[in-house]
């Protein structure tokens, strides 16, 4: 695009098209990365597809796949797997795949048990580095210790292990992910099969865990705020005030005011470590970096709370749900035949799940939110050393750019010259950020490339839902679409009218109103405190297995997910309908 | 009217049966539609009351006819291929049914019967029935044949009720009729038909419900269609019903197809159905609330659980009491015929079943 090439030049030229790629068809990932990538941002997809790769082509030996490749054209992914086709290959791998996969689905508890001891053990480690500093003089006892290291290579030495982490993490990822998805799946295709008409809500419902890591972070805020109320504290609570000004005001209000400031402590440790958002943006701040978002759940589940609500998860309720659901679908099927055949694809369905729906929370959402932060802390020491006017432009440079200017900073420190870097960067970085908001208002082709005629490749098919079918919908919406109905997932039933609010970032929650219809690209779990606030959600990007369609079921609310372009075609105060049970959207006017 | 079963119940009523009295079972006696809404209320669900004339009037009344000229030897000497005579045998029968008198007994048995119907609704004697045939085969084919059979609805009136009996069983000597057992060589003796006396219901809403998908055979959902007025305009294609898809499970309302419902069918004063337009108003409100839908699917599912087998029903909700009543209940035939292999086999090892997900295209 014009103008915009020597940003588009400044990614790794690992990732630029190139004629080899032609002919291949690629889509773009608008579920993971429904935003332009900036430069830095891409280490996720670059240490993702890594990892992916790695266990789908070499690890669990996947049959009739590879890896996935990825490309970035106007800072947007595009993905293109890599199909086995050749049946004596097949076969091959079909062989090591079995021994492999079957080994982690028969010592599956055992195997995740001590995938989070490895998990928590990367976390500490990364909570363990220390913060980028250039000190003027090597600390004396540093040199009395006989230390023999200068404070800039502790600077290479914490951004490597900074790097290497998180690509270490993202190894841990995949190291169960795709049997995870697969053991799902296999459960969710029968029930399809069985019960055509089966909505997707209901099958994740017998699969689903009740007490999910995910759930925390909302069940967190619910105990704090019956803690307020315990502690004659809710008053301090009223909508529209800050967290930082609620937070001052506790500090003021004695004892009960400190003994709920302790408990909110309690509660960030981990569980405020959850992104607003998928955590593949660096932007995507987590609750303990923003409390806006939490705070703004709190007056509401106070007023609840007074009303006379537990605000509880009903667990036993939950799970004798849970479990009359499936014996009722058990019931319905025509033979016992059948009824073994579910029971296994049930019972290893609810064996994986517990990390299928787990991993998020220690992967994108602590870890990530560490990450990032480590990296912010190396932008605030290179915008200190005038490298950058704001911290925040450290995102900017690609993590290979990153290493090269801490490597000036280190050179210039050790040897007392100006560093080359403030020169340098500034005027890119200005370049970048332009080139971002070019971008984000061009339309991005869903596909590149000839579509086959089958889409099966088992990882795409699970981490995108990506069929032929769907596929065709979406090209068709790229269309001239000037019909006012939005057709997405159906996430949770009901019907419901209101004013839309489209919400693009974090920072607009504020203007959702009580009875909002709330517009958004993405939702997750982390978005449930104001779920008590609107009437109704939609979303761009989710399917109707995505917590958000979970959640807003928790929470009754009508949404409709997945719908592609719910945020570029309703305008912010529009009346919309959102009919839940459907799956469409309505523009009233 | 469960209750009332046993006061109604003596043995000189013995050609006249009362739905709880009977059920599936009795077959032979009260017919398919009889047995079924015998059964259906021994399931615990509302039907309109009525009653079963049972074969045993029929092969009175035979008898008494036979008694100046065989009926069933003449009609097994036709030959199959001769419509001539056949056309000839089925007038002269029909004419000599509806002509002749019941015997007395079994007049006075029919007359009290439907005296006490009349006296159990608000309208006493000008009580609006149905008069149907029910045919006591019931395979596939069979049915077909029974659909040959006769339906009167909205019949007032003592003596038009005995007079609709005769001609139920005279539809049994109809030239389709005569002519199929002729050409299956069905014997005629055994021939025999049951005629169900039942209170019309004046629907505000009605129509029918099916607890397996008509289109795709689903089992874990119920379809429910529906429009305003009498049954008969949903069921004859008159009007486009709305539709409703609901988990039978869950209880989600999966579809909700609202439609333009431009007519409705009212009972006429003067007997029979009259159509009228429907209201602007009302021509796209739905005709259901989520009220009733979830009661017509609590209802659906006892009686596909009674059955243990998918059903097809067709329901009304009645106009003053706001009562749901079914009128008719057939297990499903399309799909429980076609049905396949199962979907997958208990495996060895559970594991294998993955392979459906990451063994390529089966």
């Amino acid at each position: 695009m014009a103008g915009t090439e020597r940003a588009q030049a400044a990614y790794p030229y690992t990732i630029q098209f190139g004629p080899e790629d032609d002919g291949r068809f690629w889509f773009y990932n608008s579920m993971h990365f429904p935003e332009p990538m900036s430069c830095f941002d891409m280490v996720t997809a670059e240490a993702a597809y890594c990892a992916l790769g790695a266990a789908n082509t070499r690890v669990h030996c996947l049959p009739t796949t590879l890896g996935i490749d990825h490309r970035i054209i106007n800072g947007r992914v595009y993905i293109g797997g890599n199909a086995v086709t050749d049946p004596a290959e097949i076969a091959r791998r079909t062989e090591q795949f079995q021994k492999r996969a079957f080994y982690y689905y028969e010592n599956w508890e055992r195997l995740y048990g001590s995938w989070k001891e490895k998990m928590l053990a990367l976390i500490r480690s990364a909570e363990a580095l220390p913060r980028p500093a250039l000190p003027e003089f090597e600390p004396l006892e540093n040199v009395h210790a006989g230390r023999g290291l200068a404070a800039n290579h502790t600077l290479l030495e914490t951004y490597q292990k900074t790097l290497e982490g998180y690509f270490r993490m993202w190894h841990h990822h995949f190291e169960f992910l795709l049997l995870g998805y697969g053991a799902y799946l296999t459960f969710f295709a029968f029930c399809k099969q069985a019960f055509p008409e089966i909505s997707d809500q209901t099958i994740a419902r017998m699969v689903a865990g009740i007490d999910a890591e995910i759930f925390r972070p909302d069940e967190e805020l619910r105990r704090l705020a019956r803690r307020a109320v315990e502690l004659r504290v809710d008053g301090q609570f009223q909508d529209g005030l800050s967290a930082t000004t609620i937070i001052a005001s506790l500090e003021q209000a004695g004892p009960a005011g400190e003994e709920w400031l302790r408990e909110l402590a309690t509660s960030r440790d981990p569980w405020f470590n959850i992104n607003v958002g998928d955590g593949f943006y660096h932007y995507h701040r987590s609750w303990n970096d923003d409390l806006s978002m939490p705070f703004a759940g709190l007056p509401g589940y106070i007023a609840r709370v007074k009303a006379g609500e537990s605000l509880e998860r009903p667990f036993e309720k939950l799970q004798q749900e849970r479990r009359e659901l499936i014996a009722a679908y058990r019931e319905l099927l025509s033979s016992d035949e059948e009824r073994i055949a579910y029971d296994q694809m049930i019972e290893l369905a609810h064996r994986v799940f517990p990390y299928v729906e787990g991993h998020k929370f220690y992967c994108e959402h602590w870890y990530t939110n560490l990450f990032f932060n480590k990296v912010r802390e190396f932008g605030a020491l290179l915008a200190e050393h005038g490298f950058f006017a704001d911290a925040e432009d450290v995102f900017h440079l690609t993590h290979y750019e990153l290493e090269a200017a801490i490597i000036d900073l280190m050179n210039a420190w050790s040897t007392g010259s100006k560093p080359r870097g403030p020169a340098h960067w500034p005027p890119l970085v200005a370049e970048r950020r332009a080139a971002l908001e070019v971008w984000a208002q061009h339309p991005t082709p869903p596909a590149l490339g000839p579509v086959p005629e089958i889409i099966d490749d088992p990882a795409i098919v699970m981490l995108w839902g990506i069929t032929r079918e769907s596929l065709d919908t979406w090209l068709n919406a790229d269309g001239k679409d000037t019909s006012n109905e939005i057709r997405g997932f159906a996430a949770s039933n009901g019907v419901v009218e209101g004013p839309a609010r489209v919400i693009k970032s974090v920072d607009d929650i504020g203007r959702i109103q009580s009875g909002d219809i709330l517009v958004c690209q993405i939702t997750n779990p982390t978005w449930a405190p104001i779920f008590q606030k609107i009437a109704g959600a939609v979303s761009d990007i989710g399917g109707s297995m995505s917590h958000a369609a979970i959640v807003a079921r928790e929470f009754g609310l009508p949404a409709v997910v997945g719908t592609g372009s719910a945020t570029s075609r309703i305008k912010d105060g529009q009346r919309v309908r959102v009919d839940g049970g459907r799956g469409v959207v309505t523009v009233l006017g | 009217m469960a209750g009332a079963a046993s006061l109604r119940f003596s043995a000189d009523m013995s050609a006249i049966s009362w739905f709880p009295e009977v059920g599936l079972g009795d077959r032979a006696r009260v017919g398919g539609k009889g047995g079924s809404l015998g059964e259906l209320v021994r399931a615990g669900i509302s039907v309109p009351p009525g009653f079963v004339v049972a074969t045993e009037a029929f092969e009175q009344f035979l008898t008494a006819l036979e008694a100046g000229e065989p009926v069933r030897e003449r009609i097994e000497a036709l030959p199959a291929d001769d419509l001539p005579a056949i056309t000839a045998c089925s007038q002269a029968l029909r004419s000599r049914i509806e002509q002749t008198a019941l015997p007395e007994a079994l007049s006075e048995q029919i007359t009290a019967a439907h005296a006490q119907l009349c006296a159990e609704s608000a309208s006493g004697p000008t009580l609006a029935v149905a008069v149907r045939s029910s045919a006591t085969t019931e395979d596939a084919a069979d049915a077909s044949f029974a659909g040959l059979q006769d339906t009167h609805l909205w019949v007032r009136g003592t003596l038009d009720t005995l007079r609709l009996i005769r001609s139920c069983w005279a539809s049994l000597y109809s030239v389709e009729s005569i002519s199929y057992r002729r050409h299956r060589r069905l014997p005629e003796q055994g021939v025999s038909m049951a005629v169900v006396v039942q209170r019309m219901v004046d629907a505000r809403t009605a129509g029918v419900m099916f607890t397996r998908s008509p289109t795709t055979g689903d089992r874990s959902v119920i379809t429910i269609e529906g429009a305003w007025g009498l049954g008969s305009a949903v069921v004859g294609g008159e009007v486009t019903p709305d539709r409703w898809v609901i988990g039978k499970i869950t209880g989600e309302i999966g579809v909700r197809d609202i439609s333009d419902k431009a007519i409705q069918h009212l009972p006429a004063i003067s007997g029979g159905i009259r159509t009228e337009p429907v209201d602007d108003a009302q021509r796209r409100t739905p005709c259901l609330s989520d009220d009733q839908l979830s009661a017509l699917c609590a209802i659906g599912r006892r009686v596909e659980r009674h059955y243990g087998r998918p059903q097809d029903i067709e329901w009304a909700i009645e106009r003053s009491s706001g009562e749901v009543l079914l009128l008719q209940s057939r297990p499903e035939t399309v799909w429980s015929s076609r049905d396949a292999g199962p979907v997958a086999r208990a495996a060895g090892n559970p594991f294998t079943h993955v392979m459906s997900i990451f063994g390529g295209r089966r």
